[in-house]
Protein backbone atom coordinates (compact mmCIF):
# COMPACT_ATOMS: atom_id res chain seq x y z
CA UNK A 1 0.00 0.00 0.00
CA UNK A 2 1.21 3.61 -0.95
CA UNK A 3 2.06 5.97 1.77
CA UNK A 4 1.92 9.51 1.33
CA UNK A 5 1.49 12.60 3.36
CA UNK A 6 -1.20 14.55 1.52
CA UNK A 7 -3.66 13.16 -0.68
CA UNK A 8 -6.32 15.15 -2.23
CA UNK A 9 -9.34 14.27 -3.71
CA UNK A 10 -11.01 16.54 -6.29
CA UNK A 11 -9.21 18.61 -8.98
CA UNK A 12 -11.40 21.44 -9.43
CA UNK A 13 -10.38 25.23 -8.11
CA UNK A 14 -9.88 23.76 -4.76
CA UNK A 15 -8.10 21.13 -5.30
CA UNK A 16 -5.90 22.42 -7.28
CA UNK A 17 -5.02 25.77 -4.84
CA UNK A 18 -4.22 22.69 -2.44
CA UNK A 19 -1.94 20.77 -3.80
CA UNK A 20 0.08 23.76 -5.30
CA UNK A 21 -0.15 25.57 -1.67
CA UNK A 22 0.60 22.13 -0.24
CA UNK A 23 3.74 22.04 -1.84
CA UNK A 24 4.68 25.62 -1.43
CA UNK A 25 4.98 25.38 2.16
CA UNK A 26 7.33 22.12 1.97
CA UNK A 27 4.95 19.00 1.67
CA UNK A 28 6.83 16.17 -0.49
CA UNK A 29 4.31 13.28 -1.03
CA UNK A 30 1.14 14.51 -2.42
CA UNK A 31 -1.57 12.85 -4.68
CA UNK A 32 -4.38 14.68 -6.53
CA UNK A 33 -7.24 12.57 -7.19
CA UNK A 34 -9.67 13.82 -9.84
CA UNK A 35 -12.37 11.92 -11.47
CA UNK A 36 -12.28 13.32 -14.82
CA UNK A 37 -9.80 13.12 -17.25
CA UNK A 38 -9.18 16.52 -17.00
CA UNK A 39 -8.52 18.84 -14.24
CA UNK A 40 -10.09 22.21 -13.77
CA UNK A 41 -13.40 21.21 -12.54
CA UNK A 42 -15.74 23.29 -12.93
CA UNK A 43 -13.51 26.02 -14.01
CA UNK A 44 -13.11 24.63 -17.34
CA UNK A 45 -16.99 25.55 -18.37
CA UNK A 46 -16.68 29.29 -16.81
CA UNK A 47 -16.17 31.67 -19.59
CA UNK A 48 -17.13 34.77 -17.68
CA UNK A 49 -14.45 37.02 -15.50
CA UNK A 50 -14.60 36.11 -12.45
CA UNK A 51 -15.26 38.86 -9.87
CA UNK A 52 -13.50 39.06 -5.99
CA UNK A 53 -10.35 40.84 -5.69
CA UNK A 54 -7.82 41.93 -8.14
CA UNK A 55 -4.94 39.89 -6.09
CA UNK A 56 -6.50 36.89 -6.61
CA UNK A 57 -8.04 35.83 -9.78
CA UNK A 58 -10.63 38.97 -10.26
CA UNK A 59 -11.14 39.98 -13.88
CA UNK A 60 -9.60 36.61 -15.29
CA UNK A 61 -12.02 34.02 -17.28
CA UNK A 62 -12.67 30.82 -15.10
CA UNK A 63 -11.44 28.93 -17.83
CA UNK A 64 -8.16 30.87 -17.94
CA UNK A 65 -7.73 30.75 -14.32
CA UNK A 66 -7.82 26.79 -15.00
CA UNK A 67 -4.92 26.77 -17.41
CA UNK A 68 -2.89 28.85 -14.95
CA UNK A 69 -3.40 26.37 -12.09
CA UNK A 70 -2.58 23.70 -14.72
CA UNK A 71 1.13 25.08 -16.22
CA UNK A 72 2.05 25.55 -12.54
CA UNK A 73 1.12 22.28 -11.75
CA UNK A 74 2.81 21.26 -14.80
CA UNK A 75 6.22 23.15 -12.73
CA UNK A 76 5.86 20.98 -10.12
CA UNK A 77 5.97 17.34 -11.44
CA UNK A 78 6.29 15.92 -7.71
CA UNK A 79 3.08 16.52 -7.15
CA UNK A 80 0.85 13.32 -8.53
CA UNK A 81 -2.13 14.33 -10.20
CA UNK A 82 -3.86 11.35 -11.34
CA UNK A 83 -6.39 12.16 -14.24
CA UNK A 84 -9.20 9.29 -14.53
CA UNK A 85 -8.57 8.28 -10.51
CA UNK A 86 -11.93 7.78 -8.82
CA UNK A 87 -11.47 7.71 -5.09
CA UNK A 88 -13.86 4.89 -4.16
CA UNK A 89 -14.08 5.22 -0.31
CA UNK A 90 -12.55 6.15 2.83
CA UNK A 91 -12.16 3.38 5.25
CA UNK A 92 -12.29 3.27 8.89
CA UNK A 93 -8.10 2.70 9.02
CA UNK A 94 -7.87 5.63 6.78
CA UNK A 95 -6.80 4.18 3.63
CA UNK A 96 -8.07 5.75 0.81
CA UNK A 97 -9.08 3.28 -1.99
CA UNK A 98 -9.27 4.56 -5.72
CA UNK A 99 -9.48 3.37 -9.05
CA UNK A 100 -7.21 4.37 -11.88
CA UNK A 101 -7.13 2.62 -14.99
CA UNK A 102 -8.89 -0.34 -14.32
CA UNK A 103 -7.28 -1.00 -11.44
CA UNK A 104 -7.86 -0.53 -7.72
CA UNK A 105 -5.27 0.74 -5.01
CA UNK A 106 -5.12 1.65 -2.07
CA UNK A 107 -3.63 4.62 -0.55
CA UNK A 108 -2.51 5.77 2.79
CA UNK A 109 -2.14 9.41 3.76
CA UNK A 110 -1.22 10.94 6.73
CA UNK A 111 -3.74 13.98 5.91
CA UNK A 112 -6.61 13.79 3.38
CA UNK A 113 -8.51 16.95 1.67
CA UNK A 114 -11.99 16.19 0.31
CA UNK A 115 -12.68 18.91 -1.95
CA UNK A 116 -15.11 16.72 -3.77
CA UNK A 117 -17.39 20.11 -5.29
CA UNK A 118 -21.21 19.85 -5.29
CA UNK A 119 -23.92 18.24 -7.37
CA UNK A 120 -27.10 19.80 -9.03
CA UNK A 121 -30.28 19.73 -7.35
CA UNK A 122 -33.45 18.60 -9.10
CA UNK A 123 -36.87 19.69 -9.29
CA UNK A 124 -40.02 17.29 -9.48
CA UNK A 125 -42.77 18.39 -12.06
CA UNK A 126 -44.96 16.51 -14.42
CA UNK A 127 -42.51 15.19 -17.27
CA UNK A 128 -39.33 15.82 -15.83
CA UNK A 129 -37.94 12.87 -17.26
CA UNK A 130 -38.61 13.60 -20.73
CA UNK A 131 -35.44 14.78 -22.82
CA UNK A 132 -34.54 17.77 -23.26
CA UNK A 133 -34.44 18.72 -19.79
CA UNK A 134 -30.99 19.06 -18.34
CA UNK A 135 -29.30 20.67 -15.35
CA UNK A 136 -27.27 24.00 -15.88
CA UNK A 137 -23.79 21.67 -15.41
CA UNK A 138 -24.69 19.78 -17.95
CA UNK A 139 -25.45 22.35 -20.55
CA UNK A 140 -22.54 24.36 -19.73
CA UNK A 141 -20.85 20.54 -20.43
CA UNK A 142 -22.38 20.64 -23.65
CA UNK A 143 -21.51 24.14 -24.71
CA UNK A 144 -18.11 24.87 -23.13
CA UNK A 145 -16.33 22.22 -23.51
CA UNK A 146 -17.95 20.38 -26.13
CA UNK A 147 -19.02 23.08 -28.77
CA UNK A 148 -22.96 21.59 -28.70
CA UNK A 149 -25.60 22.96 -28.21
CA UNK A 150 -28.43 21.62 -26.09
CA UNK A 151 -31.33 23.18 -28.04
CA UNK A 152 -32.77 25.84 -29.64
CA UNK A 153 -35.36 27.65 -27.40
CA UNK A 154 -35.13 27.47 -23.53
CA UNK A 155 -36.30 28.37 -20.20
CA UNK A 156 -34.08 28.62 -17.69
CA UNK A 157 -35.43 27.73 -14.52
CA UNK A 158 -33.64 29.47 -11.17
CA UNK A 159 -31.95 32.83 -10.83
CA UNK A 160 -29.24 32.82 -8.97
CA UNK A 161 -25.41 33.18 -10.46
CA UNK A 162 -25.71 29.68 -12.16
CA UNK A 163 -28.92 30.50 -14.28
CA UNK A 164 -28.17 33.77 -14.46
CA UNK A 165 -24.55 33.26 -15.80
CA UNK A 166 -25.54 29.79 -17.82
CA UNK A 167 -28.80 32.09 -19.34
CA UNK A 168 -25.80 34.66 -20.90
CA UNK A 169 -23.81 31.67 -22.36
CA UNK A 170 -26.75 30.85 -24.32
CA UNK A 171 -27.13 33.57 -25.68
CA UNK A 172 -24.07 33.60 -26.75
CA UNK A 173 -24.49 31.01 -28.23
CA UNK A 174 -27.16 31.96 -30.49
CA UNK A 175 -29.83 30.36 -28.93
CA UNK A 176 -32.69 31.96 -28.14
CA UNK A 177 -34.02 31.83 -23.98
CA UNK A 178 -37.15 32.76 -23.62
CA UNK A 179 -37.40 33.86 -20.15
CA UNK A 180 -35.31 32.82 -16.45
CA UNK A 181 -38.13 32.11 -13.93
CA UNK A 182 -37.48 32.12 -10.56
CA UNK A 183 -40.07 30.98 -7.26
CA UNK A 184 -38.95 33.52 -4.86
CA UNK A 185 -39.42 36.66 -5.31
CA UNK A 186 -35.74 37.79 -5.76
CA UNK A 187 -33.02 37.71 -7.80
CA UNK A 188 -30.70 35.32 -6.18
CA UNK A 189 -27.55 35.97 -8.25
CA UNK A 190 -25.24 39.05 -8.65
CA UNK A 191 -27.67 42.30 -10.00
CA UNK A 192 -24.69 42.70 -12.32
CA UNK A 193 -25.71 39.52 -13.83
CA UNK A 194 -29.43 39.85 -14.33
CA UNK A 195 -28.80 43.11 -15.69
CA UNK A 196 -26.42 41.65 -18.70
CA UNK A 197 -29.31 39.27 -19.72
CA UNK A 198 -32.31 41.84 -19.04
CA UNK A 199 -30.86 44.14 -21.68
CA UNK A 200 -30.32 41.47 -24.08
CA UNK A 201 -34.20 41.42 -23.66
CA UNK A 202 -34.75 38.07 -21.78
CA UNK A 203 -37.20 38.53 -18.99
CA UNK A 204 -36.75 37.58 -15.46
CA UNK A 205 -39.79 36.59 -13.90
CA UNK A 206 -39.33 36.32 -10.37
CA UNK A 207 -42.61 34.25 -8.00
CA UNK A 208 -42.67 31.61 -10.99
CA UNK A 209 -42.36 28.23 -11.28
CA UNK A 210 -42.26 25.45 -13.51
CA UNK A 211 -46.10 23.95 -13.74
CA UNK A 212 -45.18 20.92 -16.11
CA UNK A 213 -43.63 20.65 -19.15
CA UNK A 214 -45.17 18.80 -22.14
CA UNK A 215 -44.19 16.80 -25.46
CA UNK A 216 -44.49 13.53 -26.43
CA UNK A 217 -41.19 12.02 -27.16
CA UNK A 218 -39.32 15.23 -25.95
CA UNK A 219 -39.77 18.47 -24.54
CA UNK A 220 -41.93 20.50 -26.94
CA UNK A 221 -43.63 23.30 -24.50
CA UNK A 222 -43.63 24.10 -20.89
CA UNK A 223 -46.17 25.88 -18.61
CA UNK A 224 -45.03 27.98 -16.18
CA UNK A 225 -47.16 29.61 -13.40
CA UNK A 226 -46.92 32.55 -11.20
CA UNK A 227 -46.85 31.77 -7.35
CA UNK A 228 -47.92 34.27 -4.16
CA UNK A 229 -46.37 35.17 -1.48
CA UNK A 230 -46.74 32.04 0.62
CA UNK A 231 -45.36 30.13 -2.55
CA UNK A 232 -48.72 28.79 -3.62
CA UNK A 233 -49.87 28.62 -7.14
CA UNK A 234 -52.05 31.64 -8.84
CA UNK A 235 -54.66 30.02 -10.78
CA UNK A 236 -55.15 31.13 -14.13
CA UNK A 237 -51.90 32.46 -14.62
CA UNK A 238 -50.44 29.38 -15.89
CA UNK A 239 -48.81 30.12 -19.47
CA UNK A 240 -47.25 27.99 -22.16
CA UNK A 241 -44.21 28.62 -24.20
CA UNK A 242 -43.12 26.85 -27.06
CA UNK A 243 -39.50 25.64 -25.80
CA UNK A 244 -37.31 22.10 -26.95
CA UNK A 245 -35.02 22.56 -23.74
CA UNK A 246 -35.87 23.36 -20.10
CA UNK A 247 -32.42 24.10 -17.85
CA UNK A 248 -32.59 23.71 -13.84
CA UNK A 249 -30.19 26.03 -12.05
CA UNK A 250 -32.24 25.35 -8.96
CA UNK A 251 -29.48 24.78 -6.18
CA UNK A 252 -26.03 22.71 -5.59
CA UNK A 253 -25.64 20.36 -2.51
CA UNK A 254 -22.45 19.19 -1.28
CA UNK A 255 -20.77 15.73 -1.96
CA UNK A 256 -20.40 14.55 1.57
CA UNK A 257 -19.89 10.71 0.24
CA UNK A 258 -16.51 10.33 1.77
CA UNK A 259 -16.57 12.21 4.38
CA UNK A 260 -19.25 10.40 6.17
CA UNK A 261 -17.36 7.49 5.12
CA UNK A 262 -14.31 9.05 7.02
CA UNK A 263 -16.76 9.18 9.99
CA UNK A 264 -16.99 13.08 9.91
CA UNK A 265 -19.05 14.94 11.89
CA UNK A 266 -21.84 16.30 9.23
CA UNK A 267 -24.34 18.94 10.58
CA UNK A 268 -27.48 20.14 8.45
CA UNK A 269 -26.77 23.99 7.30
CA UNK A 270 -29.09 25.37 5.16
CA UNK A 271 -27.18 28.49 4.40
CA UNK A 272 -23.90 25.93 3.59
CA UNK A 273 -26.02 23.67 1.07
CA UNK A 274 -27.06 20.54 2.86
CA UNK A 275 -25.41 18.40 4.99
CA UNK A 276 -21.54 18.90 5.51
CA UNK A 277 -19.07 18.30 7.76
CA UNK A 278 -18.57 20.26 11.23
CA UNK A 279 -15.30 21.94 10.78
CA UNK A 280 -12.72 24.23 12.73
CA UNK A 281 -11.60 27.71 11.40
CA UNK A 282 -8.96 25.85 9.64
CA UNK A 283 -11.57 23.33 7.75
CA UNK A 284 -9.82 20.92 9.94
CA UNK A 285 -13.35 18.25 10.18
CA UNK A 286 -14.08 15.95 13.79
CA UNK A 287 -11.68 13.59 12.19
CA UNK A 288 -8.39 15.07 12.63
CA UNK A 289 -6.75 13.25 9.52
CA UNK A 290 -9.56 15.03 7.11
CA UNK A 291 -9.58 18.54 5.89
CA UNK A 292 -12.69 19.90 3.39
CA UNK A 293 -12.50 22.82 1.19
CA UNK A 294 -14.55 24.48 -1.53
CA UNK A 295 -18.54 23.57 -2.63
CA UNK A 296 -18.14 19.92 -0.76
CA UNK A 297 -17.49 22.22 2.55
CA UNK A 298 -20.69 24.74 1.93
CA UNK A 299 -21.74 25.91 -1.44
CA UNK A 300 -20.02 29.12 -2.20
CA UNK A 301 -18.07 30.34 -5.33
CA UNK A 302 -14.51 29.19 -6.94
CA UNK A 303 -12.79 32.18 -5.35
CA UNK A 304 -13.56 31.30 -1.89
CA UNK A 305 -13.09 27.20 -2.78
CA UNK A 306 -9.45 28.24 -4.02
CA UNK A 307 -8.74 30.02 -0.68
CA UNK A 308 -10.37 27.72 1.60
CA UNK A 309 -7.87 24.92 -0.91
CA UNK A 310 -5.15 26.81 0.24
CA UNK A 311 -6.32 27.19 4.02
CA UNK A 312 -6.50 23.11 3.87
CA UNK A 313 -3.12 22.37 2.72
CA UNK A 314 -1.38 24.83 5.21
CA UNK A 315 -3.52 23.27 7.99
CA UNK A 316 -2.64 19.92 6.46
CA UNK A 317 1.23 21.16 6.71
CA UNK A 318 1.23 22.53 9.84
CA UNK A 319 0.37 19.05 11.17
CA UNK A 320 3.07 16.97 9.69
CA UNK A 321 5.63 19.32 9.23
CA UNK A 322 7.69 20.49 12.81
CA UNK A 323 8.21 23.87 11.87
CA UNK A 324 4.72 25.88 12.17
CA UNK A 325 5.87 29.46 12.46
CA UNK A 326 5.77 30.48 8.67
CA UNK A 327 2.88 27.94 7.73
CA UNK A 328 0.62 29.84 10.67
CA UNK A 329 1.22 33.38 9.08
CA UNK A 330 0.68 31.96 6.36
CA UNK A 331 -2.86 31.02 7.13
CA UNK A 332 -3.37 33.99 8.93
CA UNK A 333 -3.74 35.67 5.53
CA UNK A 334 -5.43 33.17 3.85
CA UNK A 335 -8.37 33.69 6.72
CA UNK A 336 -7.90 37.39 5.96
CA UNK A 337 -8.45 37.02 2.50
CA UNK A 338 -11.49 35.23 2.93
CA UNK A 339 -13.25 37.20 5.32
CA UNK A 340 -13.03 40.11 3.00
CA UNK A 341 -14.49 38.00 0.56
CA UNK A 342 -17.34 37.08 3.04
CA UNK A 343 -17.40 40.73 4.45
CA UNK A 344 -20.18 42.33 2.22
CA UNK A 345 -24.18 41.50 2.13
CA UNK A 346 -23.95 38.61 -0.19
CA UNK A 347 -21.55 36.93 2.01
CA UNK A 348 -24.23 37.23 5.03
CA UNK A 349 -25.61 33.75 4.45
CA UNK A 350 -22.29 31.84 4.05
CA UNK A 351 -21.25 34.20 7.34
CA UNK A 352 -24.18 32.76 9.16
CA UNK A 353 -24.24 29.19 7.99
CA UNK A 354 -20.34 28.68 8.86
CA UNK A 355 -21.54 30.40 12.49
CA UNK A 356 -24.08 27.87 12.81
CA UNK A 357 -21.59 24.74 11.55
CA UNK A 358 -18.65 25.74 13.61
CA UNK A 359 -20.91 26.14 16.77
CA UNK A 360 -22.50 22.93 16.05
CA UNK A 361 -26.24 24.22 17.03
CA UNK A 362 -27.29 21.01 14.71
CA UNK A 363 -24.93 18.12 15.71
CA UNK A 364 -28.44 16.42 16.83
CA UNK A 365 -29.39 16.44 13.48
CA UNK A 366 -26.47 13.87 11.97
CA UNK A 367 -27.93 11.39 10.32
CA UNK A 368 -24.56 9.72 9.65
CA UNK A 369 -21.91 9.71 12.08
CA UNK A 370 -21.59 6.20 13.41
CA UNK A 371 -19.48 7.10 16.65
CA UNK A 372 -17.40 9.87 16.99
CA UNK A 373 -13.56 9.64 16.50
CA UNK A 374 -11.49 12.36 17.84
CA UNK B 1 -36.85 46.94 -8.70
CA UNK B 2 -33.75 45.57 -9.80
CA UNK B 3 -33.76 42.92 -7.44
CA UNK B 4 -37.02 41.63 -9.12
CA UNK B 5 -36.48 42.21 -12.86
CA UNK B 6 -32.65 42.74 -13.50
CA UNK B 7 -33.76 46.52 -14.45
CA UNK B 8 -32.06 49.42 -11.92
CA UNK B 9 -34.89 51.82 -11.05
CA UNK B 10 -34.30 55.46 -12.44
CA UNK B 11 -33.81 56.67 -9.22
CA UNK B 12 -30.57 54.68 -8.90
CA UNK B 13 -29.31 55.38 -12.49
CA UNK B 14 -30.16 59.11 -11.91
CA UNK B 15 -27.58 58.55 -8.77
CA UNK B 16 -25.00 57.54 -10.33
CA UNK B 17 -24.80 60.45 -13.30
CA UNK B 18 -22.42 62.82 -13.24
CA UNK B 19 -23.61 66.18 -13.09
CA UNK B 20 -25.10 67.60 -17.06
CA UNK B 21 -21.94 70.13 -16.83
CA UNK B 22 -19.71 67.40 -16.83
CA UNK B 23 -21.62 65.03 -19.10
CA UNK B 24 -21.64 67.82 -21.61
CA UNK B 25 -17.73 68.43 -21.29
CA UNK B 26 -17.35 65.42 -23.12
CA UNK B 27 -16.70 61.72 -22.61
CA UNK B 28 -16.88 60.35 -18.92
CA UNK B 29 -17.58 56.65 -17.19
CA UNK B 30 -20.94 55.91 -15.43
CA UNK B 31 -20.87 52.76 -13.48
CA UNK B 32 -24.60 51.51 -13.19
CA UNK B 33 -23.28 48.61 -10.60
CA UNK B 34 -25.92 49.13 -7.89
CA UNK B 35 -25.13 46.20 -5.27
CA UNK B 36 -22.06 45.44 -3.16
CA UNK B 37 -20.32 42.52 -4.32
CA UNK B 38 -16.82 41.56 -3.54
CA UNK B 39 -15.08 42.83 -6.79
CA UNK B 40 -12.31 45.28 -7.76
CA UNK B 41 -11.04 45.31 -10.61
CA UNK B 42 -12.15 48.80 -11.96
CA UNK B 43 -9.83 50.10 -9.60
CA UNK B 44 -7.00 48.76 -11.02
CA UNK B 45 -7.65 49.39 -14.16
CA UNK B 46 -7.92 52.89 -14.37
CA UNK B 47 -5.05 54.60 -15.41
CA UNK B 48 -5.02 57.76 -14.12
CA UNK B 49 -6.75 56.98 -10.49
CA UNK B 50 -10.10 58.36 -10.73
CA UNK B 51 -11.82 55.33 -9.07
CA UNK B 52 -11.36 55.75 -5.55
CA UNK B 53 -9.46 53.21 -3.73
CA UNK B 54 -11.53 50.28 -2.56
CA UNK B 55 -11.38 50.24 1.63
CA UNK B 56 -13.15 47.34 1.63
CA UNK B 57 -13.59 44.56 -1.39
CA UNK B 58 -17.42 45.02 -1.23
CA UNK B 59 -17.45 48.27 -1.58
CA UNK B 60 -19.58 50.18 -4.40
CA UNK B 61 -17.12 51.70 -6.90
CA UNK B 62 -16.97 55.36 -6.63
CA UNK B 63 -15.65 58.19 -9.71
CA UNK B 64 -14.39 61.23 -9.36
CA UNK B 65 -16.05 62.53 -12.70
CA UNK B 66 -13.86 65.94 -12.65
CA UNK B 67 -10.73 63.24 -12.92
CA UNK B 68 -12.05 60.70 -15.19
CA UNK B 69 -11.41 61.47 -19.07
CA UNK B 70 -13.36 58.95 -20.50
CA UNK B 71 -10.84 56.55 -22.23
CA UNK B 72 -13.05 53.40 -21.27
CA UNK B 73 -10.45 51.54 -19.78
CA UNK B 74 -12.35 50.12 -16.74
CA UNK B 75 -15.10 48.78 -19.72
CA UNK B 76 -13.46 45.60 -20.89
CA UNK B 77 -12.48 45.24 -17.06
CA UNK B 78 -15.57 45.44 -15.18
CA UNK B 79 -16.57 41.11 -14.90
CA UNK B 80 -20.00 42.30 -14.15
CA UNK B 81 -19.80 44.71 -17.60
CA UNK B 82 -21.63 47.27 -15.59
CA UNK B 83 -19.62 50.60 -17.09
CA UNK B 84 -20.42 52.31 -19.91
CA UNK B 85 -18.62 55.17 -21.40
CA UNK B 86 -21.67 58.22 -22.30
CA UNK B 87 -20.41 61.29 -25.01
CA UNK B 88 -23.18 63.83 -24.90
CA UNK B 89 -21.71 65.97 -27.16
CA UNK B 90 -19.69 63.37 -29.85
CA UNK B 91 -20.90 65.84 -32.53
CA UNK B 92 -23.54 68.60 -33.19
CA UNK B 93 -26.54 65.89 -33.46
CA UNK B 94 -25.19 62.73 -31.38
CA UNK B 95 -24.10 61.39 -28.73
CA UNK B 96 -21.99 57.76 -28.43
CA UNK B 97 -22.58 55.84 -25.36
CA UNK B 98 -19.67 52.90 -25.17
CA UNK B 99 -20.96 49.66 -24.32
CA UNK B 100 -19.08 46.03 -23.65
CA UNK B 101 -20.09 43.57 -25.92
CA UNK B 102 -19.43 39.89 -25.84
CA UNK B 103 -20.91 38.41 -28.67
CA UNK B 104 -20.06 37.45 -32.03
CA UNK B 105 -19.75 38.31 -35.11
CA UNK B 106 -18.59 41.96 -33.88
CA UNK B 107 -20.70 44.60 -35.64
CA UNK B 108 -19.43 46.43 -38.40
CA UNK B 109 -17.88 49.74 -38.10
CA UNK B 110 -20.57 52.33 -39.89
CA UNK B 111 -23.58 49.34 -39.37
CA UNK B 112 -27.06 50.47 -38.59
CA UNK B 113 -28.42 48.30 -35.32
CA UNK B 114 -31.24 48.50 -33.38
CA UNK B 115 -30.76 50.49 -30.19
CA UNK B 116 -31.85 48.76 -26.67
CA UNK B 117 -32.22 50.48 -23.45
CA UNK B 118 -32.04 48.93 -19.89
CA UNK B 119 -35.02 46.32 -20.46
CA UNK B 120 -33.79 45.19 -23.96
CA UNK B 121 -36.40 47.24 -25.80
CA UNK B 122 -35.51 48.36 -28.84
CA UNK B 123 -35.57 52.17 -29.28
CA UNK B 124 -34.60 53.25 -31.92
CA UNK B 125 -31.18 52.39 -34.35
CA UNK B 126 -27.92 53.52 -33.93
CA UNK B 127 -24.98 53.43 -35.91
CA UNK B 128 -21.53 51.39 -34.64
CA UNK B 129 -18.77 54.38 -34.60
CA UNK B 130 -16.18 52.18 -33.67
CA UNK B 131 -15.65 48.82 -32.51
CA UNK B 132 -12.87 48.22 -30.02
CA UNK B 133 -11.52 44.55 -29.46
CA UNK B 134 -7.83 45.18 -28.38
CA UNK B 135 -5.72 41.76 -26.63
CA UNK B 136 -5.88 43.39 -23.23
CA UNK B 137 -9.71 43.87 -23.52
CA UNK B 138 -9.81 40.32 -22.88
CA UNK B 139 -12.33 39.31 -25.39
CA UNK B 140 -14.82 41.80 -23.87
CA UNK B 141 -15.20 44.20 -27.06
CA UNK B 142 -16.01 47.45 -26.42
CA UNK B 143 -18.89 49.42 -28.88
CA UNK B 144 -19.58 53.17 -29.58
CA UNK B 145 -23.13 53.43 -30.38
CA UNK B 146 -24.12 56.76 -32.18
CA UNK B 147 -27.13 57.99 -31.09
CA UNK B 148 -29.28 60.75 -30.95
CA UNK B 149 -28.36 62.77 -27.63
CA UNK B 150 -31.69 62.15 -26.09
CA UNK B 151 -30.78 58.70 -25.75
CA UNK B 152 -27.56 58.34 -24.49
CA UNK B 153 -29.05 57.75 -20.91
CA UNK B 154 -31.15 54.83 -21.99
CA UNK B 155 -28.99 53.35 -24.74
CA UNK B 156 -27.29 50.41 -23.21
CA UNK B 157 -26.99 47.33 -25.67
CA UNK B 158 -27.69 46.74 -29.26
CA UNK B 159 -28.95 43.97 -31.51
CA UNK B 160 -27.67 43.36 -35.34
CA UNK B 161 -30.34 43.55 -37.33
CA UNK B 162 -31.77 40.19 -38.56
CA UNK B 163 -29.89 39.33 -42.00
Amino acid sequence: MQKCELAIVGGGPAGLAAALKAREVGLEEIYLLERDNFLGGQLVKQTHQFFGSHKQFAGIRGIDIAEKFKDKLEDRPEIKALKGAVAQGYYEDDVLGYSYRDKFFKLKPEKTILATGASEKMLSFPNNDLPGIYGAGAVQTLMNQYGIVPGEKILMIGAGNIGLIVAYQLLQAGIEVKAVIEATGRIGGYAVHASKIRRAGIPILTYHTIKEARGNEEVEAVVIQQLDEDWQTVPGTEQEMAVDTICLAVGLTPKVDLAIQANCQMAYVAELGGDVPVRDKNLQTSNPRVYIAGDSAGIEEATAAILEGELAAAGAAADILPEGSAIDRERAEIKEKLADLRRGPVGEHIRRGLTRVRRNQNAGRDRYTRSWKS
Amino acid sequence: MLEETGIPEAGKVEASLPSWERLEQGPVAIFECFTEIPCDPCYYSCPIEAIEEFHDINDLPELDFDRCTGCGQCIANCPGLAIFVLDYNYSKEEGVVRVPYEYTPLPEEGEIVQALNRAGEVVGEARVEKVQNAERQDRTAVVWLAVSKEQVLTVRNFKRMED
